[in-house]
């Protein structure tokens, strides 16, 4: 099977001034459709670098990446933008909703920026999607009327519409508590259930349970990569958590 | 074409996101084109009524007089030279082609007596074409005529002031009047005509024929000037050249010697005096042009605010695959419309303020389609122009850092 993410020796360096920062030192990741992936670690790690590597926000200092069976580096700035729009959703911790913009309009975005015009019925395909995340009755809604788990699940429909290879969730439970986290990752694995590949970057070892796959990452380069054995239902959790609410 | 109504829809709503702060920074375009057109348009407007006033002299006039002769070498200076006579007068109407009317001008000036009351004018001896170059209506009683010039007839026609002077309370017409002892029969009294460019009263003066005021009033045998209409107002160089060319066969002018008499036109006076109100036209458009140029600045202020303001919507925007172009037309888009509505509001506010000047005041205004076309495209421009750099800045923007923008 084609794999959806390869990188090869991927580095990134930074420079403050004359002192050289290797947030990445020789990357080698690969992603296969259908995963559900948590990369590990604390900050400073490099997480959210490589997130932003394989997210086509920024360009590797060295290495590839193939993203698609596309190898990335050698695009120019407009291709860049292209991928970003064609192959990736990304989730953001801080939600990153356009204010006073409605859920609707916040997940047509995307489409706006085709060009290609893939999706015929730019409105239709943003009702879906919104419905995929539990919210089409809130389309008219703009952000500062949605709760964050809400708005969340409108910046996970924003990711989806326009159907990519895969969803990057950069520290997606950050500014959430630990309810609507549990409630958010089962969306995750809701959609992931449908073929939908994700990968997420998290500092928070509860959800370790809930991904298929852990990456943990220490100093710019991969500690561990393992299958996750005892896997949780994120939805079962959520039901557990409504009864023993209940019961208090 | 989807993608243009989408961004004009996407413009538009951050311009009414801000309402307030749109409106205020419209609101330096709106006064620069308003400005611009009011200004132009006073300018015009008193450019246009000189001009009448100017048409209403005559510009299809010409002015005859003797010229300088020279005896031995030495000049004698302007009407030294031998004058014109009636004879000369027909001459040059029997052979010139050009011409539409033509009058001598005989002057004399004195003492007017005549009902019961005294008044010191002038007496201008003229024929009946003279109040077609003038464009002299009769208000009441009739001008002379052919027969009144040909027999020497005391008739005479006053002017307005010089009828309220005499007869302040009665009808002149039929009336007698003594000019300098010589008694002259009322036949008529000119319509009022103002105050001349000058500041002159026109109005003060009577009319007779010519050959009346030169033979029973003032003597001798030569007329002071020769008033020339031509068949048109741009005929009047053609009209000038033949003229000359008749007068110099009449006086025996040889080749090569300098005329002994000159011919001035009224279009001279047009042109000064419309060169000068075109000035005035350009300097009052041109501070207002310097507004529309400061509603620019406040422009790119705004957009500039709102660039900083919205870097994290431009985060957003960039990490879901806009690219620089997108941003850029965005943020233009948004300046462009801004310095758009300004303008067509702009436009409004000068015909509302043209009206009301035209209404409440003296002023006569004249806007022109071509000084509204240009201000708006220059607030468009200036749009496009102080739109740019926000624009680019904002399209710029490194897009993990945008997002991560507080």
């Amino acid at each position: 099977m084609n794999k959806i993410i390869e990188t090869k020796q991927l580095t990134k360096t930074f420079y403050l001034g004359d002192i050289a920062v290797h947030a990445l030192r020789g990357i080698d990741l690969s992603v296969e459709p259908g995963e559900l992936v948590a990369i590990m670690g604390s900050s400073g790690s490099g997480k959210s670098t490589l997130m932003n590597l394989l997210g086509c926000l920024d360009q590797p200092t060295s290495g590839d990446y193939f993203l698609d069976g596309i190898n990335v580096n050698s695009l120019k700035k407009d291709e860049y933008a292209e991928i970003r729009n064609h192959k990736i959703g990304f989730v953001f911790q801080g939600f990153n909703l356009l204010p006073r913009t409605s859920a609707l309009e916040n997940v047509e975005l995307p489409l706006f920026y085709d060009r290609t015009l893939r999706i015929k019925n730019p409105k239709q395909a943003a009702i879906d999607a919104l419905a995929r995340v539990s919210l089409a009755e809130r389309m008219d809604h703009e952000p500062n009327q949605l709760s964050g788990g809400e708005q969340q699940r409108v910046a996970i429909a924003r990711a989806l519409v326009n159907q990519p290879a895969i969803i990057l969730a950069d520290e997606p439970t950050g500014n959430l508590d630990s309810r609507t986290s549990v409630d958010v990752i089962s969306v995750f694995q809701e959609l992931n259930d449908q073929g939908i590949t994700i990968v997420m970057v998290t500092h928070e070892p509860d959800l370790i349970p809930y991904a298929k796959r852990v990456i943990e990452m220490r100093d710019g380069i991969i500690r561990n990569d393992y299958l996750v054995e005892k896997r949780r239902r994120a939805k079962e959790d959520l039901a557990e958590m409504a009864t023993l609410q209940e019961e208090v | 074409m989807l993608q243009f109504r989408n961004l004009i829809k996407a413009s538009i709503k951050s311009i009414l996101k801000n309402r307030m702060r749109s409106l205020l920074t419209s609101l330096g375009i709106i006064i620069g084109v308003g400005a611009v057109i009011v200004m132009v348009a006073i300018g015009e407007g008193a450019s246009e009524r000189i001009k009448n006033n100017i048409a209403s002299l005559g510009t299809d006039l010409l002015m005859i007089r003797s010229g300088a002769s020279r005896f031995g070498g030495v000049s004698r200076g302007v009407g030294s030279a031998v004058g014109f006579t009636f004879k000369d007068v027909d001459e040059i109407k029997e052979r010139a082609t050009t011409l539409k009317a033509i009058s001598p001008l005989v002057r004399s000036a004195g003492q007017v007596i005549g009902g019961g009351n005294n008044w010191n004018t002038s007496i201008e001896g003229v024929n009946t074409d003279y109040q077609y170059i003038k464009s002299w209506e009769i208000g009441a009683g009739e001008f002379f005529t052919e027969r009144d010039v040909r027999g020497r007839r005391k008739v005479c026609v006053l002017g307005h002031t010089v009828a309220k002077e005499l007869f302040p309370n009665s009808n002149p017409i039929g009336e007698r009047i003594r000019i300098r002892n010589t008694p002259f029969q009322v036949i008529g009294v000119l319509k009022e005509k103002g105050q001349s460019g000058m500041g002159q009263d026109q109005d003060d003066v009577i009319l007779a024929p010519a050959t009346t005021v030169l033979y029973r009033l003032k003597g001798g045998i030569y007329v002071d000037m020769i008033f020339v209409s031509a068949i048109s107002t741009d005929k009047i160089y053609e009209a000038e050249q033949e003229l000359t060319t008749v007068l110099r066969e009449i006086r025996d002018v040889k080749p090569g010697d300098d005329d002994d008499f000159s011919i001035r036109n009224q279009a001279e006076i047009t042109e000064m005096a419309s060169s000068t109100t075109e000035v005035l036209t350009l300097l009052l458009g041109s501070i207002a042009a310097v507004s529309l140029l400061v509603g620019g600045i406040g422009i790119m202020n705004i957009m500039l605010v709102s660039v900083t303001e919205r870097t994290r919507e431009i985060g957003i925007r960039l990490s879901i695959g806009a690219r620089e172009r997108d941003i850029l037309t965005q943020f233009l888009t948004e300046s462009v419309l801004l310095s758009a509505i300004g303008g067509i509001i702009g436009i409004l506010l000068a015909f509302l303020i043209t009206y009301l000047l035209q209404t409440f005041t003296t002023l006569s205004t004249v806007i022109k389609l071509d000084i509204i076309l240009i201000a708006f495209s220059f607030a468009a421009a200036v749009g496009i122009f102080f739109g740019f750099y926000p624009a680019r800045k904002a399209a710029k923007l490194n897009p993990i850092e945008a997002l991560r923008y507080e």
